[in-house]
């Protein structure tokens, strides 16, 4: 056998190191980011800040819904895929779950990830089995599933039954931690342990890398698909029960612009939109740094800094989001030139 | 050792056949179909739209009373046209591969701006200054919008569906800053010339209402743009293969520029007509969910979200089909949520049928 | 010319395959036969059906008629996986591998170790680390697949070849893109492979290699099998001359190309000149075009020849010296080269060159598009009237102008793209590649056109990987290494090992044997 050989690193070198270089850059941005303004709020606004009751319930409480759909996004978008319709699914789910709570709290809440389960399930039916654009088809879905939601809700909001309990999902506190948050924590976990660890994450990661070799290497590619897209639209429908749970109601109106949120910050957190790379834990810190940012603009409002009606609030978003993405593309050719 | 046949002993000599006749001089028949018989998929897509609209037209001819009269006629026009004008920006822009998803918000800039200018008679010295600002500026204005767009995916490098989103989300909360999130109504405005901006969303021509006139001329022009002019080939060749585009010299960057400026444009104008018909500009709900009926007016029309192919009239009939699959629902008294339901399928139906045979 | 039986049972039994595909048939009762522990070349012009054959054993096409035996038994595999499963793996020219993934990731894509249910790492990196060992190679197999070039890659690939346990190796092209060394470590390793009772399936162009490492030898040509032996005792001419189906005598005279020019053409002016381009993949690279001369560019893959025409082209940007006519020049996109009279024909027809959807017409007429219109709006006269020209002058077979360029042979879609410039009359010709993935006839079609061209005056700079190409067709031959230019040769002192060797070691004094015959 010829003797030991170690490959000279070659040009191909400088792009795949590049590209990891950036994304951990990205990355390193977004917590950074996150760091800072953590700071920033416990400097500026003292002990409301960051006391238990803020932390929790203002903050992560009414976070866990992005939280969630970003969560089964980044999966989808790992894959090399898009979707559209977490938003409209999720509230088909809640008005599921607001429809169902009269039989009490597990119906309500099975039912709502049951409801999402299946939008997913469709969604990368058509996907995988057609080779269909997942821009189109969970388009489509976005809105099947909000006439579903109205359908079901008979266009008006669904107050959710008190008497059987479904709003404990939302009050009921382990400590200082509401369980919505507690659950959020536990899936993200998971899904972490998902991505880096099982051979489905694995296989999702090359299908996003290469679809083709991973084909040719024997990966179930579509059946891998349809999990990953189930997974998101139950992911939604949790989110729906959540959203039910914490807003007395399921209304079909709701809920709008949910997935470009989600995408957002699937993208703050450094994955890479056109799949392959990425992490659930940037995800995590891409939906933190989004919300605290409003966080802080309702202090600020508080404090008197000035005078912002919500009407900023799109717009916030939309600046917010322009500099963030405008930074890590800087960012990516400033990459490519050191290298 | 059997040998096992798995396509038919025919058809395999048809193809030796054909792949003989492959030296015949051009102009023979060796290389025009690629298969002898009728070619079903092909046909289905390139006409599958047209047979929707019309079996639609002729159900709601037969089971629709007064389907057939000027009055339903304009009804169903007026509200395709605001979406159709959209839907062709949307179809340039799709078709050099990108999305626009910033055109409803765009919309709602164009409404927002427009009474600002008819606030008072003698704002600009005379009304009819104060009348010509209020088109031109909210159109200006949204075309930078546009440019601003382009800039994103072509300087910047950001995927459209990214670039156009900032706007999505800014946009609206722009229209809504400028007039403080207030529901501007026209009756209540100064200026005498308030008429005459309504004509835009109002008025008739010869019975015909005017925004349908402007929808069939931006048809009419777009369609000649795309299929006669340099610029029309060098957006198809931008979205078929950008790369090959560029090494034949396809000015690609300002391509994109100017189909993104194109789709403010359009969303101005037709943000315009919708507030002139509703003779009232409400900044939340201008343009709302209009990307979504512009996509999906493209993609049953027969336009593939991919890019490199475009029909400005498949976008017509698309729109169309949706707005009579809609009128025949809510005629027969089905749910609103059913009719969206409904349409979803049209779209996956029509996305599934124009499905390219793999090569 | 018997061929000698085997001695043993044979491992595979092609026969009778039967491929089409719309408007083509790739396969026509082509055969193939292999005794285990072979090592076994395949050889045949660009669509002879030597990857389609290779894609029916592998499982990515499923044949429409014939018989696959593996091991005495019949196999009719679904899809790629069942090819794994049963013992075929391929080595494609391009890797195909996923570049973000992890080295062991990828040696184990699809059948990663677990334990409890969860990934297990360690044993992942482990057998990784072991499998590639016995290959000879010591690398860290966390990195990236992408990080390492592609010589490693390969090595990968082969690793993973040997954890699915393969009976056959397909190798297509293996040697495109290493240099003399790594093509030695890879024929120890095929060796290694061949003592373990493994056979390989070797795919090249290279007919040198063969002599070195392959037993026998399949032709093929038009989709059939022409002859099946050992690879001692019959020399590289007769080779060529079983590929392309003619005469050894014919071929020895007027070689295996379509180039007929005899000897080096009177050169005109300097039309364009880069020197010393720096850049991505560029460390030092120059050449001259002149009028009327065909100067081939030669190097291995990844040596710079595409980036230098790209540069030329001002498809990217490099630093360096460009000068056109002597006068220097900037360009800023290919719109400023078209201008002052370049065209580029790019190496990937697929991907670069033609817009899928459209029609001949369009394609042909898309960069001519400025010169056709008059304010914007095309004139639909003088199109028809250029259209139909160059259909006729090119011999373009196609249904009409309207048809789908898609729908057309590669060799004629390479008609097309070479029609795009010559509309504009170009003084400048940048060809890519120009005969790639184009069947025989059509081969020497353009190679004869590309003689034409040249004696009308065009300045006519040639990328290839096929030697013969490069020796035939060109009247001087750059060689290109690592970016940089190594040699340069008139057309009287060049011989495929000459430039063989130029392209491996560049100016290198203490040269290796060279291999083969």
């Amino acid at each position: 056998m010829a003797s030991t050989v170690v490959g000279p690193v070659a040009m191909d070198e400088r792009g795949a190191a590049r590209d990891r270089v950036v994304s951990g850059i990205q990355r390193q941005g977004a917590l950074i980011a996150l760091v800072l303004l953590v700071l920033f709020g416990v400097v500026r606004y003292g002990a409301t800040f960051y006391s238990p009751y803020n932390i929790f319930d203002a903050f992560l409480n009414n976070n866990t819904f992005y939280a969630l759909t970003a969560l089964g996004m980044t999966f989808v978008i790992i894959s090399g895929g898009i979707d559209l319709s977490v938003g409209s699914v999720a509230v088909l789910a809640a008005v599921t779950a607001a429809r169902l709570s009269v039989y009490g709290l597990f119906p309500a809440l099975a039912g709502a990830v049951l409801v999402g389960l299946f939008a997913g399930l469709i969604n990368g039916w058509l996907i995988a089995r057609f080779a269909l654009q997942p821009f189109v088809v969970t388009l489509a879905m976005l809105l099947a599933a909000r006439g579903a939601g109205l359908t079901l809700s008979n266009n008006a909001p669904v107050m959710v039954d008190f008497a059987k309990g479904f709003t404990q999902l939302g009050m009921m506190h382990i400590g200082p931690v509401p369980l919505p948050v507690l659950i959020t924590a536990v899936l993200y976990a998971l899904g972490m342990l998902l991505l880096n660890r099982t051979r489905f994450g694995r296989h999702v990661l090359a299908i996003g890398g290469n679809e083709e070799a991973a084909r040719l290497a024997g990966i179930p590619v579509a059946k891998t698909l349809v999990v990953v897209y189930a997974m998101s639209g139950a992911l939604a429908g949790l989110a729906g029960a959540f959203l039910a749970a914490l807003s007395f109601s399921g209304s079909p109106t709701g809920a709008i612009g949910w997935e470009l949120s989600a995408i957002a910050a699937v993208v703050v957190g450094g994955t890479l939109l056109t799949g392959g790379i990425g992490s659930v834990g940037s995800t995590l810190i891409g939906v933190l740094l989004l919300g605290l940012i409003f966080v802080t603009l309702n202090f600020e409002r508080g404090q008197g800094t000035f005078q912002l009606n919500s009407f900023w609030e799109n717009f916030i978003r939309g600046a917010f989001l322009l500099i963030v993405v405008v930074f890590q593309s800087r960012l990516a050719k400033r990459g490519n030139a050191a290298n | 050792m059997a040998t096992i046949r798995i396509r038919p002993r025919r058809w395999v000599a048809e193809q030796v056949a054909l792949s003989r006749s492959r030296a015949a001089p051009p102009g023979s028949a060796g290389q025009e179909s690629i298969t002898t018989r009728a070619d079903i998929p092909a046909l289905i897509r390139a006409y599958g739209s047209f047979i929707a609209l019309v079996a639609l037209i002729l159900y709601n001819s037969i089971f629709t009373r007064n389907f057939l009269s000027i009055g339903a006629f304009n009804a169903n026009m007026t509200q395709a046209a605001t979406i159709v004008i959209v839907a062709v920006g949307m179809t340039f822009v799709i078709a050099t591969g990108g999305i626009d998803l910033s055109v409803g918000s765009l919309m709602a800039i164009a409404g927002s701006l427009a009474p600002l200018f008819l606030l008072d008679a003698y704002q600009f010295g005379t009304p009819v200054v104060g009348l010509a600002l209020a088109i031109i500026v909210p159109l200006v204005a949204t075309t930078l919008c546009g440019a601003f767009n382009g800039v994103l995916v072509t300087r910047v490098g950001l995927q459209p569906i990214i670039a156009t989103l900032v706007l999505y989300l800014g946009g609206r909360g722009i229209a809504q800053l400028i007039v403080n999130g207030e529901l501007r109504e026209f009756r209540n405005l100064g200026s005498p010339l308030v008429p005459a901006l309504e004509f835009l969303g109002l008025g008739q021509v010869f019975g015909v209402r005017f925004q349908i006139i402007v929808m069939l001329v931006v048809v009419l022009v777009a369609t000649w743009v795309l299929r006669a002019t340099t610029f029309g080939r060098y957006v198809l060749a931008t979205g078929g293969n950008p790369s090959a585009a560029r090494l034949a010299g396809v000015p690609v960057n300002r391509v994109k520029m100017a189909v993104y400026c194109l789709s403010g444009f359009l969303a101005g104008l037709a943000g315009l007509i919708v507030v002139a018909i509703n003779r009232s500009s409400d900044p939340h709900r201008v343009g709302e969910y209009m990307e979504l009926d512009a996509i999906a007016a493209v993609a049953v029309g027969g336009t593939p979200l991919s890019g490199g192919r475009a029909t400005i009239l498949g976008t017509l009939v698309g729109a169309l089909i949706i707005q009579l699959l809609r009128f025949t629902l809510i005629a027969n008294n089905v749910q609103d949520g059913i009719t969206r339901m409904v349409i979803a399928g049209a779209i996956v139906i029509a996305v599934l049928a124009q499905r390219q045979r793999a090569t | 010319m018997s061929d000698e039986a085997p001695q043993s049972a044979p491992l595979l039994v092609m026969e009778g395959i039967d491929k089409a595909f719309p408007g083509v048939v790739a396969l026509d009762g082509a055969a193939l036969e292999i005794a285990p522990g072979e090592v076994h070349a395949i050889i045949g012009q660009n669509g002879a059906g030597k990857s389609t054959l290779m894609k029916i054993l592998n499982g990515v096409y499923r044949r429409d008629a014939g018989s696959v035996m593996l091991d005495g038994r019949a196999v009719d595999f679904r899809d790629p996986q069942e090819a794994q499963a049963a013992g075929v793996s391929t080595i494609y020219q391009e890797i195909n591998l996923v570049p973000y993934r992890s080295v062991a990731e990828n040696i184990f894509m699809g059948r990663e170790p677990r334990r409890w249910g969860l990934l297990d790492r360690a044993r992942m990196n482990g057998d990784a680390t072991t499998i590639l060992a016995r290959l000879g190679v010591q690398i860290d197999v966390r990195r990236p697949l992408g990080t390492l070039n592609i010589a490693m890659q390969q090595m990968v690939a082969i690793a993973r070849a040997l954890s699915t346990d393969a009976r056959i190796v397909i190798m297509d092209e293996p040697t495109s893109s290493l240099d003399d060394r790594e093509v030695e470590v890879l024929f120890e390793v095929i060796r290694g492979l061949k003592a373990n009772g493994i056979a390989v399936i070797y795919i090249s162009h290279r007919l040198d290699e063969l002599y070195a490492v392959c037993d026998r030898v399949t032709v093929m040509r038009d989709g059939k099998t022409i002859e099946n032996r050992p690879v001692n005792g019959v020399s590289k001419l007769e080779l060529v001359a079983r590929m392309l189906g003619k005469e050894i005598g014919e071929v020895r005279r007027s070689g295996a190309t379509g180039f007929r020019h005899q000897g080096a053409r009177v050169a005109g002016e300097v039309l364009i000149e880069a020197t010393g381009l720096q850049g991505e993949a560029l460390d030092g690279a120059s050449v001259a075009i002149r009028a009327g001369e065909i100067v081939g560019l030669a190097g291995l893959l990844g040596s710079g020849r595409t980036e230098v025409a790209r540069v030329l082209f001002g498809a990217d940007a490099a630093d360096g010296d460009l000068r056109v006519k002597g006068k220097p020049v900037r360009w800023s996109s290919p719109r400023d080269a078209i201008k002052a009279g370049l065209g580029l024909c790019v190496e990937d027809r697929k991907a670069d060159g033609i817009i899928p959807y459209m029609s001949v017409r369009e394609n042909l007429t898309l960069a001519a598009l400025p010169t056709l219109s008059r304010r914007g709006i095309v004139d639909t006269t003088e199109q028809r009237k250029i259209v139909d020209r160059f259909i006729e002058r090119l011999a373009i077979k196609t249904s009409g102008p309207e048809q789908a360029i898609r729908e057309l042979s590669g060799g004629n879609q390479q008609k097309v793209l070479l029609g795009r410039w010559l509309c504009l009359n170009p003084s400048v010709l940048l060809l890519d590649e120009p005969t790639r993935g184009i069947d025989v006839g059509a081969k020497a079609e353009i190679q004869e056109l590309i003689d034409q061209l040249a004696d009308e005056g065009l300045g006519v700079l040639m990328i290839s990987s096929e030697l013969e190409e490069i020796t035939e067709g060109a009247d001087r031959v750059v060689v290109l290494r690592e970016g940089r230019t190594v040699a340069e040769f008139d057309s009287g002192n060049v011989s495929q090992d000459v430039v063989m060797h130029a392209m491996a070691h560049g100016d290198d004094p203490n040269p290796a044997s060279t291999v083969g015959g």
